[in-house]
């Protein structure tokens, strides 16, 4: 992984850039001192740390766009963050760049009941969002594991998911509204408290976009209602074909439980010793389904789940009987990544999704992987929509095994992308799997996303090294060939 | 104009026939369908691109919930292969068309409040953008962040970033069962308080919709039309056993004057869908606009606009879209000043149906902020930077 080569120019003119700077955000707002530096070094991806050439924490909109319009008039790259938890390195420094915190934006600034929805601040955690309207019995749906800390403007830069979004949706599914600074300056707003925003789904665009199209200044939310009541089922299988046809055969059914989630049996031995949830040990897969809803719903649905999964092989199930059964039956699968750590020095959490019926083919190449590499792999994942959370387990301290779990790591995503799936499914590309990017998209595929980044960021300034394996130039992206006195189609059908 | 339909069987040709519009400077008005031609704003182009012929379906796995299907394909194929493993299209698209004409439309029916409309379903893409270039976007499960969410930008682009060869959708289970509750005699904001209660409450409601008398007189669902005065519809959808309690209480909760079963339920919906009582959006008649607006705002917007304007309106998404009818005689570019200047809370009104020459000379799609018309103007030129695909479709210049 090679970030681009550091503009020496850029870095001489480092004074200067602090200046401009602080004539923006005056005071504390901007960090020169190597030591508070330090806590931007990386985010959520540890491996790869590099400290930015300043760091200004803006506290108003206008000091958002007065510090890009400086930092695009002086040719100087940003990098926005949001808490710093992103698994892909999204959040990772440039040497010669500034890097943007928006912890400021800390403010829930509208609750609307009568229109379903809340406006916050990007700085806003997740579960901030959920906490304010808990007292009404709303929450906001797309829960990522790193609730308690992730902030909404990271999730829309990542389009973040969770244990819920195959019901419920993703972060994309559930925003109506944005306010977004430009590259230059420009402030715009997209959607607000309506459905459907108008023009082109420029939001669809951004939600995702990791911090490369430009800065999140504001966000509105849909809330729902909380469910009247949730059960859970814990069910295990002797094979983890097994449990992949369970979950096959329950959406078949018709059925989109609120929660799907397997484990295979590292994971389950781990998380047990760890939790004590009660978890069998003597089975290949545990699938946790969750049923959500009214109780006379939750209650039919829970039989027809246990029966499809004694069709399909289950060799243990049990049903939750209180809320504290509930609880702890999603404990261990919560606990699950700790786990792993406890019983590895180092792990390396993957993610891609793959069509749900590779997946025995995948957990058996994923095996032949780790006995040729010789580091283990546990496997946890969201079982409704075949997203993979491989953990890979190494050590750091010997020589070689990180690059080892890297390779092993790669070699996995490229076999999701071979059996017809995707690199990510919710930590973003980043620095992480950029260079993937070719497995999944031809030429043409990058040149298209990158003109888009073009029309919003056309001197290529914002969090540059991220997502896309070549730089280009937005003017040769531009260009145009056009072949004049081609055959005028000889072959297509004309009416 | 003379009129060329090129009617291309592969993304080969689709791609021949964009280089030859660029390299001739000819646009092309792309067709799926054709079935909306009549919508939106007139392309002016000498020659039609007819995606008709990229029919099939590529990939249905009922248990991936996930479809692909060449662009031109007919909608009503694609219902009924998915009727047959008890799945549909979650957000109610209307009959008809093609499944690239629905995504470029970017539509959703009642089920929007719940399910979202065609851009949360469009899951990955290919096609040929304004350069004469085959590009894929997205992918082909249901889960998946990777690179930037370029099918969602197609849906609502009007066929103006992109010829669509083909669409991978998202798809889930169809309900087992449905019911409507009906509250008879509310005026729209006392309606709309009423809808906004159904939708606070945990029963997952799917549709919400208020007919005043005069729209609810045109049903064609006896219930509905015998009322004698306005209706206000809430409807749940799901498993029967769950349906069942959920009638119950929310029946109680909001007391609700009677209940519609399925069939009554299934057929009342569609034309809520359709915008039936004001003839659909397709048939000649009044001008009609869909506004998009905070469900809240929906009725006060309409009680500024019924101070200047004779209009007939019903609402749906719980007061979030109005649809309104003006007399086909209403100077259109006066009543979409002050449609729009209504829309004090935010949101945005597109003109559905007018003939051509309003259409040409109104603007349909609601005006943007000047900054955001620029980067969408940047957008377009990113895709289509001679202006060969549908010019003019959504708004003029781009
Ligand atoms: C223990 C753990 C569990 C996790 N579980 C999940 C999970 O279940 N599901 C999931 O989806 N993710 C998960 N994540 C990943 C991570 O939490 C999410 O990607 C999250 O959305 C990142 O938010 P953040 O505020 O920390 O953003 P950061 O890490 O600070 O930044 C992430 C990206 O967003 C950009 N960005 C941040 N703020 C803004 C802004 N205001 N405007 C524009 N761009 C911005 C950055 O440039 C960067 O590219 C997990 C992470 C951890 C550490
Ligand atoms: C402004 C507007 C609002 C509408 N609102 C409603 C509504 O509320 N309710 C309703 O029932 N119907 C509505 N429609 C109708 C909708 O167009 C049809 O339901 C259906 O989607 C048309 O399908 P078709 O294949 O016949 O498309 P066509 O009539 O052939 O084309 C419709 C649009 O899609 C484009 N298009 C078609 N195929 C492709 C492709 N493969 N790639 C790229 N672009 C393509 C066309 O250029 C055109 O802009 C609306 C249409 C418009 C224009």
């Amino acid at each position: 992984m090679k970030m681009p080569v550091p503009d020496s120019g850029i870095i001489a003119r480092r004074r200067e850039i602090v200046e401009a700077l602080r004539a923006i955000v005056p005071g504390e707002g901007v960090i020169v001192d190597e030591n508070e530096l330090r806590a931007y070094e990386c985010d959520g991806l540890t491996a790869f740390r590099q400290l930015p050439m300043v760091a200004v924490l803006p506290g108003t909109v206008e000091q958002v766009s007065q510090v890009l319009k400086t930092c695009k008039a002086m040719g100087v790259k940003v990098v926005p963050r949001g808490a710093g938890t992103s698994l892909s390195g999204g959040a990772l420094p440039l040497a010669d760049g500034v890097l943007l915190g928006m912890g400021k934006f800390k403010r829930i600034l509208d609750i609307d009941y009568a229109n379903r929805c809340v406006t916050v601040q990007p700085g806003v955690t997740n579960l901030g969002i959920s906490n304010a309207v808990a007292h009404e019995g709303f929450y906001y749906a797309p829960d990522p594991s790193s609730q308690i800390a992730c902030t909404i403007g990271g999730n829309i830069a990542e389009n973040s998911g969770g244990v819920h979004c195959l019901k419920y949706g993703l972060t994309t599914n559930n925003v109506l509204g944005l306010e977004m600074v430009l590259m230059d300056g420009t402030v715009i707003r997209l959607g607000g408290k309506h459905l459907d925003a108008g023009g082109y789904d420029l939001m669809g665009i951004v939600t995702g976009s990791e911090g490369l199209l430009g800065v999140v200044t504001e966000v509105t939310v849909r809330i729902l209602k909380k469910p009247a009541t949730a059960r859970a089922v814990l069910l295990g299988f002797p094979t983890s074909e097994q449990g992949g046809d369970c979950v096959a055969a329950i959406i078949a059914a018709g059925i989109i439980p609120g929660g799907m989630e397997m484990m295979d049996r590292p994971a389950i031995h781990a998380a047990e010793d760890f939790v004590h949830a009660g978890y069998p040990l003597d089975v290949e897969a545990l699938l946790i389904v969750e049923l959500d809803g009214p109780a006379a719903e939750v209650d039919h649905l829970i039989d027809r789940v246990e029966a499809i999964a004694r069709e399909r092989g289950a060799c243990y199930a049990r049903v939750s009987t209180s809320e504290e059964e509930r609880l702890a039956f999603w404990a261990g699968r919560k606990a699950a990544f700790p786990a792993v750590g406890r019983i590895s020095p180092d792990y390396y959490c993957m993610d891609g999704t793959i069509p749900r019926k590779a997946l025995p083919l995948v957990l058996r190449r994923m095996q032949e992987m780790s006995d040729r590499c010789g580091l283990r792999v546990a496997n946890v994942f969201h079982a409704g929509d075949g997203n993979l959370h491989p953990l890979i387990l190494y050590d750091a301290n010997k020589p070689g095994e990180l690059e080892a779990a890297e390779e092993f790591g790669n070699d996995i995503l490229r076999l999701c992308v071979e059996v017809g799936g995707v690199l990510t499914g919710e930590h973003g590309v980043g620095v992480e799997k950029r260079d993937l990017m070719t497995d999944q998209f031809d030429e043409a595929d990058l040149r298209q996303q990158q003109r888009l980044k073009c029309a919003f960021d056309p001197d290529g300034l914002l969090n540059p090294g991220k997502v896309f394996p070549t730089l280009h130039r937005c003017a040769e992206l531009g260009r145009l060939h056009v072949h004049q006195g081609e055959l005028r189609f000889p072959d297509i059908p004309r009416f | 104009m003379t009129i060329t339909i090129l009617k291309p069987e592969t993304t080969a040709q689709v791609t021949e026939a964009v280089r030859w519009a660029l390299s001739a400077g000819e646009p092309l008005e792309i067709l799926g369908g054709g079935s909306r031609r009549g919508l939106g704003r007139p392309v002016r182009a000498a020659h039609g691109l007819d995606l008709s012929a990229l029919s099939g379906i590529v990939a249905y796995e009922p248990e991936e919930l996930v479809l692909t299907a060449l662009a031109g394909t007919p909608m009503a194929t694609i219902r009924a292969l998915l009727a047959g493993r008890g799945q549909h299209l979650a957000f109610e698209p209307p009959e008809g068309g093609t499944l690239g004409g629905l995504v470029a439309c970017g539509l959703a029916g009642p089920r929007r409040i719940a399910a979202g409309s065609a851009r949360d379903h469009t899951l990955g893409i290919a096609g040929v953008s304004g350069r004469g270039e085959a590009y894929k976007g997205g992918g082909k499960v249901v889960k998946n962040v990777t690179g930037y969410d370029v099918p969602k930008l197609m849906a609502g682009s009007f066929g103006t970033l992109t010829a669509l060869t083909e669409i991978t959708v998202k798809v889930l289970p169809a309900p087992e069962d449905t019911a409507t509750l009906l509250l008879a005699g509310l005026d729209d904001s006392a309606a709309v308080a009423m809808l906004d209660r159904a939708l606070r409450s945990p029963y997952e409601v799917s549709g919400a919709a208020h007919l005043p008398a005069a729209a609810a007189a045109r049903s064609g669902v006896s219930a509905i039309a015998g009322a004698g005065g306005a209706v206000t519809l809430v409807r749940l959808e799901g498993f029967g056993p769950s349906v069942a309690a959920r009638v119950a209480m929310l029946r109680e909760e909001l007391r609700a004057d009677a209940v519609l079963g399925r069939d009554e339920s299934l057929a009342l919906w569609r034309e809520v869908r359709d915008g039936a009582c004001f003839g659909g959006v397709a048939a000649d008649g009044p001008h009609l606009w869909k506004l998009s607006v905070p469900p809240a705002a929906g009725p006060s917007t309409v009680a500024v606009l019924r101070r200047t304007l004779d209009v007939e309106v019903f609402y749906d998404w719980g007061g979030g879209l109005v649809w309104l009818a003006l007399p086909s005689d209403t100077a259109a570019s006066d009543s979409a000043a002050t449609i729009r200047s209504a829309l004090t809370a935010g949101g945005h009104a597109t003109l559905v149906r007018a003939p051509e020459a309003v259409r040409a000379a109104t603007e349909v799609f609601q005006p943007l902020p000047e900054p955001l018309m620029a980067l969408s103007r940047r957008v377009k030129e990113s895709f289509d930077p001679k202006g060969i695909l549908n010019p003019g479709r959504m708004y003029a210049g781009l």
